[in-house]
């Protein structure tokens, strides 16, 4: 490991309905009570399922303040972290009622600001919206973006239309005007299937089928042109394998020379659009078992500047202490640990006053 | 990386040097739905001019996404007389089975697969004389090809029943399903599919497309056929995955699946994320015995077609490496556009060996055939 690493996922995690009430108009918080409303924590995540914690790496149910000392002592000072991007993922995209997903993810980003960002130096943080109203969700990009301490927008692989779709470019066109990042992260809205061959029955497979959205979702801000459109937008995969991405850039490649008059606007390969404009985060690390495999496999990968450093902490992603894949380079490790980071999300180079 | 991208470089067709190959997947179609009216009921006949097949999408005729070539055929694959694309069988041969030495051939009648038809007795009606016609039209006529059972695979006990009739009957090679159900393929209301195939000594063939009423991805329907050609290779990965922790595999340890037209250069990282994840399948079903890998290694077989062309072409001889030289079957997909030329497909050089195993011997071995 290096000093200094900026980790650009970890997932504090939000102790309920009841901590977003100081943020939350009464309104909402009235209706909570009459509907007995008190969580909305996502199936994706089930809380002691093995995928959950770590060893290690299992925040208390105390105060705050104790939640807190138990991120710095357990995500941050583990690995010599220097910055960490903060995802909340609560039950926001679940949300039907897009005013009330609007106001819940308002509260999750004043919630953040307040009882983490305010009190950890080291710590940044994603912008949760809810995509389900991407006026609404270009309001709040506009609203949170005055705080250089966020510094990505937080959306999920599985929502309701494929993130191409032109319904999101107001979500883009905010994030691009302020130098944000979006982060695609592992999760559902459930309001689709989350096979594309309908539901499955289990937790884990639901979970290995991800990686399956993330092939799709890049076609899909491929093929409709985001990128042509938002020339200076930058997307990081986050919890998304990684493992899966050469073979669906030459899958592509091969459709689009065969198809490309379809989308006109896809003027350079897929790959070279990837490259330019898509990052991923390096954990989970869906790895080969064999070392000579791995050697192969960066080789398909063609560069050490996809990947951003990251632990997914406190989930369990990786055994051992390391949370970096065996056998890199210092110079590559410099790069997916720090350079690669600063690169992609410009307000981490920033000096927070 | 700066890496120029080309056509992919053509094997010397002296490399293959006439060599017969086995073709996993060619698509016989009728001109006209007509003409499998002698093998189905005057009642079905009445019900098609009056109704048509109500399928799970809404376009009357023709497919949900418009294909990038009508039908998605080749262009000059138009027999004389405008027929339809593999719906002459003396332009198929002097087209693609005689110059390209095709010594067997597997026939995957998917103009569509009536599996996918939701009225269910029209289903298995028309499953049922579209494997006639298969034989009567194509394998009786040329000893080269082999028909596959089509079943109406939405209803395993009518399919199981199809399968039972076509059992030890020569002319057919597998059993057919189409890779988008409406629920994942590995769930347990299909199992009575595979107990059948299994006692027929049929492998199961797994084609992609179809529509089995769940959006294309899993996060909604994309605008573009790019995206479905794209979506196919995730929706193959997706139904893999099902056939794994849902406990197909063990649960029957004679199946053999065959995937057709999905690629396969996602295979290895599919198995590294099975295996990446075992502690939590295990947990979530302990009746699961082996890596996850392990089932893919021992049951799953992969049809070439579309061969993914990556920017270093070399990199594919790793992903056929690690899949297996026994595993991967070379498929053109004739007469559709984006089949691969077995002269000029491959991106990389094969040593004579594994050249004869992926054009011939997996197929011969899996097939069963001479």
């Amino acid at each position: 490991m290096i000093p200094g690493a900026i980790d650009c996922d970890i997932h504090p995690a939000l102790p309920g309905l009841k901590a977003l009430y100081p943020y939350l108009p009464e309104i909402w918080r009235d209706l909570f009570q009459d509907q007995a409303m008190h969580e909305l924590v996502s199936n994706s995540y089930p809380p002691a399922a093995p995928l959950a914690f770590r060893p290690g790496s299992q925040p208390g149910n105390g105060s705050q303040a104790a939640q807190l000392a138990d991120l710095r002592s357990q995500a941050l000072d583990t690995w010599g972290t220097g910055l960490a991007i903060c995802n909340c993922l609560y039950g926001v995209q679940l949300v039907f009622n897009e005013d009330l997903a609007a106001a819940i993810a308002r509260a999750i980003n004043d919630w953040l600001a307040r009882e983490l960002l305010d009190h950890e130096p080291r710590l940044r943080a994603s912008i949760v919206v809810a995509p389900q109203n991407p006026g609404l969700a270009a309001e709040e990009i506009e609203r949170c973006a005055e705080d250089r301490r966020f510094v990505q927008v937080l959306m999920l692989v599985m929502g309701d239309m494929p993130l191409g779709r032109r319904f999101y470019w107001p979500i883009y066109a905010a994030a691009e005007r302020h130098g944000l990042p979006i982060g695609v992260h592992a999760g559902s809205s459930y309001h689709n299937p989350t096979t594309p061959t309908g539901w499955p029955s289990y937790h884990s497979e639901e979970y290995v089928n991800q990686a399956q959205a993330f092939q799709t979702q890049l076609g899909s801000l491929v093929c409709e042109g985001v990128f042509k459109k938002f020339p200076s937008l930058r997307v990081v995969l986050i919890e998304s394998g990684v493992t899966w991405l050469p073979a669906t850039l030459w899958r592509l490649a091969k459709f689009w020379r065969g198809l490309r008059r379809e989308v006109p606007w896809v003027d350079r390969t897929p790959a070279e659009l990837v490259r330019e404009h898509v990052r991923l985060t390096l954990q989970p690390f869906d790895a080969p078992p064999r070392p000579e495999q791995f050697e192969r496999l960066w080789e398909h990968l063609g560069s050490d500047e996809w990947l951003l450093f990251s632990t997914d902490y406190p989930h369990r992603q990786f055994d051992g202490d390391s949370p970096l894949p065996p056998g890199l380079s210092p110079a590559a490790m410099q790069k997916i640990l720090i350079d690669n980071a600063r690169a992609t999300y410009p307000r981490l180079v920033e000096a927070i006053p | 990386m700066n890496v120029s991208t080309s056509q992919p470089m053509p094997i010397a067709r002296e490399m293959l040097a006439g060599m017969a190959i086995i073709d996993c997947d060619i698509h016989p179609a009728p001109n006209s739905i007509k003409d499998v009216y002698p093998w189905l009921e005057p009642r079905w006949r009445k019900h098609l001019d009056t109704f048509g097949p109500l399928r799970r999408h809404g376009c009357l005729t023709g497919p949900a996404y418009p294909k990038g070539t009508p039908g998605a055929n080749r262009r000059d694959a138009w027999p004389p007389g405008h027929r339809k694309p593999g719906s002459d069988l003396g332009f198929m041969q002097a087209q693609h089975l005689d110059p390209n030495n095709v010594q067997l051939g597997i026939l995957n009648m998917i103009s569509p697969h009536p599996g996918g038809i939701q009225n269910p007795d029209l289903s298995a009606a028309l499953c049922t004389a579209f494997n006639d016609w298969q034989i009567a039209e194509w394998s009786a006529k040329d000893a080269r090809l082999k028909a596959s059972v089509l079943v109406p695979y939405e209803q395993p006990a009518a399919a199981a029943a199809e399968i039972d009739r076509r059992a030890g009957d020569a002319s057919f090679a597998q059993v057919l399903l189409l890779s988008r159900t409406a629920e994942p393929l590995g769930q347990r209301r299909y199992w009575p599919i595979y107990e059948a195939a299994i006692r027929a000594g049929l492998p199961v063939g797994i084609h992609a497309f179809g529509y089995g009423g769940a959006p294309l991805t899993s996060a909604g329907w994309p605008s573009f056929y790019i995206e479905e050609m794209l979506g196919h290779a995730a929706c193959c990965q997706s139904v893999l995955t099902s056939m794994v922790i849902e406990g197909t595999f063990e649960r029957f340890p004679a199946l053999r699946v065959i995937l057709i037209e999905s690629g396969f250069a996602w295979m290895p990282s599919l198995a590294w994320r099975l295996d990446k994840n075992w502690r939590s399948i295990r947990e979530e079903v302990p009746t699961l015995k082996r890596l996850p890998s392990e089932y893919l290694r021992q049951h799953v077989w992969l049809t070439t077609q579309p061969i993914e062309e990556p920017e270093v072409r070399a990199h594919l001889l790793d992903i056929m490496e690690w899949i297996g030289w026994d595993r991967l079957m070379f498929a053109t997909d004739y007469p559709h556009w984006d089949y691969d030329d077995p002269a000029r497909c491959l991106p990389v050089r094969l040593s004579a060996d594994q050249q004869s195993r992926l054009f011939r011997d997996n197929a011969r071995a899996v097939f069963g055939a001479n």
